[in-house]
């Protein structure tokens, strides 16, 4: 009797392995240099580990490009919609890995145990955008949630981040055992864990037919909200962005949420697929709900973590526009929009980083009055990016909107493309306001002590921060990449549509 | 040509980041009088014969999702592109006669600015045309808000210039839902690809019930940039608030871009729902010209006058457009020259007289004719042409649409002959107000200084050359306007059954004479 064990492709594999080479590498390296060379040093040597194990991820995933492949029996599958949102997760993170340079969460917590973690989450999200069963589904999305609750409570002694990681962990966990739980019944009522099962599982029925699959679908949805801030399930967002440390902020808004769209793409096309006209209202309801809600909520903050979290609630509404109408157009604009809001909100984030470290006003609107005498290099790239939210011309932004509401209007949901227009004239009171504090205040002194909810123990103020390389060229890489993309879009059009025909 | 004429201002507008401050005004003016130089020759190579689009641009821009670069200029635009240039060099240079803070920043968007409209003008892809539609007010919404000045009895600058922004883009917003729609729901009935191509948009007019709405997306995004009634909400502040170089230009070009815009885009595109609203429209082109004569002879800030004045001007335009007639065409397309080529001197002379009164409340003005002869002399002719004086180009132009809007609509017609009386109230208030009267004190009468003559005596030079020969411009125009106003009266075959509905043609445009010959 001979064992045959499961042909095991790993060049498809190859990014999974390497990124969990990549944490041990990271974890291991510091403490190997630290013997030798300062503490600081160790900070150096895992930041450029990671940095490497991310390029090397990323390189590996861009081979796989156009290739796709089932894996570990039909549980994963490596297709251009995984690579394409894995590259976005990736970017992001290598994105907050600079920004964290000097960060003092990233020192306190360990150079090599910050960055572990972080690279953790990456992997939890490259297996989260494979996942094509209900069983990877939910150790993806925990691999991804868990290092992110500790990531949000490293900056040890700040008050605010030990409550954001607790709230998220709270918050988090709920969303977790919602969606574990419809799982179940999704599983009771389909008798398969893959999403392909499910699809012919579900099919005798019909949605409507089967009370216990409804209940399922219903909470597995609701979980997913949860984890992209989609309204009614956002609220956690605003505190948790607040609170967490900056460039773990700047990592989780744009990374998490491409990650679960991903999966959320992938359920509900593959599994739900033959069901559309069930799930298509209610998900419009949510995405104009989210909109609603979201653009509302961000007028009258004076945080402008506050501000990106609930302009990131909004987007989420905007983002899932993409995936009601159920067509390949809608997950061409749904990758599109999350790879241009790349650029549009780090650029934000990388300013808001260096102001914070700058000024002593935390990230309170203030810290940017008369930015644009001070500090030009980093006005515009807050101003570009503030524009491309809010969705002007000429921007990554204004394409993203033009081609989600062109697959809105060819989906026959004209209305929601009126509510999306609707919303971004509301976001541009917000976003204009951080606009006008830049260029149109004179800029408040900039070594006034520091106030309103930063302590100054925890972040010591580098008057310089506003010059270092590591925060301004990510600044203005995002910046030029968001009008690049609004100017030259065909590029990022043709990696969109590679992403959407990988599901038709 | 064309694609240098747009993207000219723009590139000195960049290079001039990287000169030294006291270049920097210098430098833009050359780039606007390139600019210029450049609309001259277009309108010099310009063939007022040749049927469509001439000096066409058309490269795939976005595959995608079906959006061409593609440009073009026919009668309907082609002044309105000299316009444009010409009252950008103007503001431009007066702007850089005097000090600016930030002059590089200043400049470049000032520069942004003239690409963005001049692109409103050219562009012959509808998205394009939103897109240039919606970038025109990021420029000006930081040259109002950051080189603006804060009143203490009105909102900030900055304030100020977001209610701009926000209303402009209510409209706006709308406006980009709707033209993806005509596209896809086109593209759905005909069977054929997307495309936004405003030409093979018209050739296939959308299905009447889905016209309705999308018109009223596109026509709210014109009337509020014009501005008309009701949707003028942002103009006293934004008024009040802008440096006066800038609002010279804005207030002489960007109202056009809505006029334009209904001739461009809403006639052809949307015959039917054009004619079942043309009464609508035609009532609130109605009610600005009035509104708007009534308020410029009561406000007594120098600005609003202007302002006010506008809105009544702009609501004469929009009349003439929805007269849907050929003459009342050709009169709105020859008043949207003539008001731009009035309008920026008269902001450019408030400048100067503010800066000899030290303040821009009438009532505190007079007597300023006394020791400037010249300056109150062009002053007098950019009065007289905003009265519409016989004999002035402004007079034609009114003549015009008056005359379509009789033949369309004689009630309108006679509400709108009130307006004209009004605007020499107004006018004529305004110049005796601050040139006669008695002297104020605090008022120092100083003649036009050398260098600000130099832009003003052009532009007023143009009135009075305009006033000699307006059939410069409705020659070349005629037969783009003839074009634009024929889908709505369903003369050309393709439109025939579509626009028979609810339409009383009386009067067959197709056997009318070209241009304005015999009147």
């Amino acid at each position: 009797m001979t064992f045959h064990a499961p042909a095991m492709d790993y060049a498809a594999l190859s990014p999974l392995i390497a990124l969990t080479a990549a944490i041990c590498v990271v974890l291991i390296g510091p403490l190997l240099g630290r013997r030798r060379g300062s503490g600081r040093m160790a900070a150096q040597t895992s930041t450029a580990l990671t940095l490497i194990g991310l390029a090397v991820t990323a390189g590996l995933l861009i081979w796989r490009w156009d290739d796709p492949a089932e894996l570990v029996a039909g549980a994963l599958r490596l297709d251009d919609l995984a690579i394409s949102i894995s590259l976005i997760a990736i970017a992001a993170a290598a994105f907050a890995v600079l920004l964290s340079i000097r960060e003092p969460a990233a020192e306190q917590a360990g150079g090599g145990e910050y960055h572990a973690l972080l690279l953790g989450s990456v992997l939890g999200m490259t297996l989260l955008a494979q996942a094509q069963n209900l069983v990877t589904f939910f150790v993806a999305i925990e691999t991804l949630s868990i290092p992110l609750y500790i990531l949000c409570a490293t900056s040890l002694r700040r008050e605010q981040s030990l409550e954001s990681g607790l709230k998220y962990l709270i918050v988090g966990s709920l969303g977790s055992a919602t969606l574990l739980y419809g799982m179940a019944f999704l599983y009771g009522g389909s008798g398969s864990t893959d999403f392909a099962g499910i699809a012919t599982g579900v099919g005798h029925g019909g949605l409507t037919g089967d009370p216990l699959i409804l209940v399922g679908i219903g909470m597995v949805a609701v979980g997913l909200a949860f984890k992209t801030s989609i309204a009614p399930f956002h609220q956690w967002t605003p505190d948790v962005y607040e609170g967490a440390p900056t460039p773990v902020t700047s990592f989780m808004a744009v990374a998490t949420k491409a990650a679960a769209f991903a999966v959320f793409v992938r359920f509900f096309y593959v599994a739900l697929g033959p069901e559309t006209g069930d799930w298509q209202p209610a998900l419009a309801a949510l995405a104009a709900i989210t909109i609603a809600i979201g653009n509302v909520g961000a007028l009258g903050q004076d945080s402008l973590k506050r501000l990106l979290g609930y302009s990131g609630v909004a987007q989420a509404g905007y983002i899932l526009g993409g995936l009601v109408v159920a067509s390949e157009a809608g997950v061409d604009a749904l990758v599109f929009y999350l790879a241009g809001y790349l650029f549009m909100n780090l650029a934000a984030f990388a300013v808001v980083v260096a102001r914070e470290r700058e000024t002593g006003f935390g990230d309170d609107i203030r810290a940017v009055r008369g930015l644009g005498r001070e500090r030009p290099l980093l006005a515009w790239p807050l101003t570009i990016s503030m524009l491309a939210l809010a969705g002007m011309p000429a921007t990554v932004g204004f394409i993203g909107k033009l081609y989600l509401i062109e697959a809105l209007v060819e989906g026959d949901y004209t209305w929601l493309a009126v509510f999306i227009a609707v919303g971004s004239m509301i976001s541009l009171a917000y976003y204009l306001r951080v606009v006008a504090a830049m260029w149109m205040r004179p800029g408040t002194e900039a070594a006034t002590p520091a106030i309103a909810g930063a302590s100054p123990e925890a972040d010591p103020i580098d008057p310089e921060a506003g010059r270092r390389w590591y925060l301004v060229a990510p600044a203005l890489l995002a910046a030029a990449g968001a009008i690049f993309f609004g100017i030259v879009p065909q590029p990022l059009v043709d990696f969109a549509q590679h992403a959407g025909a990988a599901l038709f | 040509m064309i694609n240098s004429l747009l993207w000219t201002p723009l590139a000195f507008g960049l290079v001039g980041l990287f000169l030294p401050r006291r270049h920097t005004g210098w430098w833009a003016t050359l780039g606007a009088a390139v600019t210029l130089g450049l609309a001259i020759a277009l309108l010099a190579g310009f063939d007022s014969g040749a049927p469509g689009l001439q000096d066409t641009v058309d490269v795939s821009w976005i595959p995608g999702l079906g959006v061409d670069y593609s440009l073009g200029v026919d009668g309907l635009n082609v002044f309105l592109i000299l316009l444009t240039a010409l009252l950008w060099l103007g503001g431009t240079a007066f702007a850089a006669f005097r000090e600016q803070q930030r002059p590089h920043l200043f400049f470049l968007m000032m520069l942004l600015g003239e690409t963005a409209t001049l692109g409103a003008f050219v562009a012959q892809d509808l998205l394009l045309f939103v897109l240039f539609f919606d970038l025109m007010l990021i420029p000006f919404y930081f040259l109002f808000g950051a080189w603006g000045t804060d009143r203490e009895d009105g909102p900030t600058a900055a304030a100020a210039t977001l209610k701009m922004l926000v209303y402009t883009l209510v409209g706006s917003l709308l406006m980009l839902v709707g033209a993806i729609a005509t596209a896809i729901i086109s593209s759905q009935d005909g069977g054929h690809h997307l495309t936004f191509s405003i030409a093979e948009l018209a050739k296939h007019p959308i299905a009447e019930g889905s016209q309705r709405w999308i018109f009223w997306f596109f026509a709210a995004a014109f009337l509020v940039k014009m501005p008309a009634f009701l949707l003028h909400g942002w103009m006293p502040d934004a008024y009040r608030a802008a440096p006066l170089p800038v609002l010279a230009v804005f207030s002489g070009v960007l109202a056009k871009v809505g006029a334009y815009g209904f001739l461009r885009v809403v006639l052809p595109l949307f015959p039917a729902a054009t004619v079942q609203f043309q009464e609508v429209v035609l009532v609130i082109a109605l009610a600005s010209i009035l509104y708007g004569s009534a308020m410029a002879f009561t406000q007594t800030d120098v600005r609003l006058v202007g302002g006010y004045s506008s809105v009544a001007q702009l609501g004469f335009i929009t009349a003439g457009i929805f007269a849907l007639r050929a003459d009342g065409g050709d009169g709105a397309v020859l008043q949207m020259v003539n008001h731009g080529l009035v309008v920026a001197p008269l902001f450019i002379i408030v400048a100067l007289l503010a800066e000899r009164s030290g303040t821009e409340d009438l009532r505190k003005m007079g007597g300023m004719a006394m020791r400037a002869p010249v300056l109150a002399a062009l002053f007098l002719i950019v009065t007289l042409a905003t009265l519409a004086m016989p004999g002035s180009a402004n007079f034609i132009g009114e003549f015009y649409i008056l005359n379509g809007l009789f033949q369309a609509k004689i009630v309108y017609a006679f509400v709108a002959i009130s307006g004209v009386a009004m605007a020499a109230f107004y006018a004529l208030r305004l110049y005796q107000r601050t040139m006669h009267n008695r002297k104020a004190g605090g008022v120092a009468s100083r003649e036009i200084g050398l260098r600000d003559g130099l832009v003003l005596a052009p532009l007023v030079l143009c009135i009075v050359a305009l006033a000699l020969y307006p059939q410069l411009i409705l020659h070349r125009t005629d037969p783009s306007v003839q074009r634009s106003v024929a889908a709505t009266t369903g003369s050309p075959p393709p439109q025939a059954q579509l626009a028979s509905a609810g339409l009383k043609p009386t009067y067959d445009v197709a056997n009318r004479p070209v241009g304005g010959e015999g009147r």
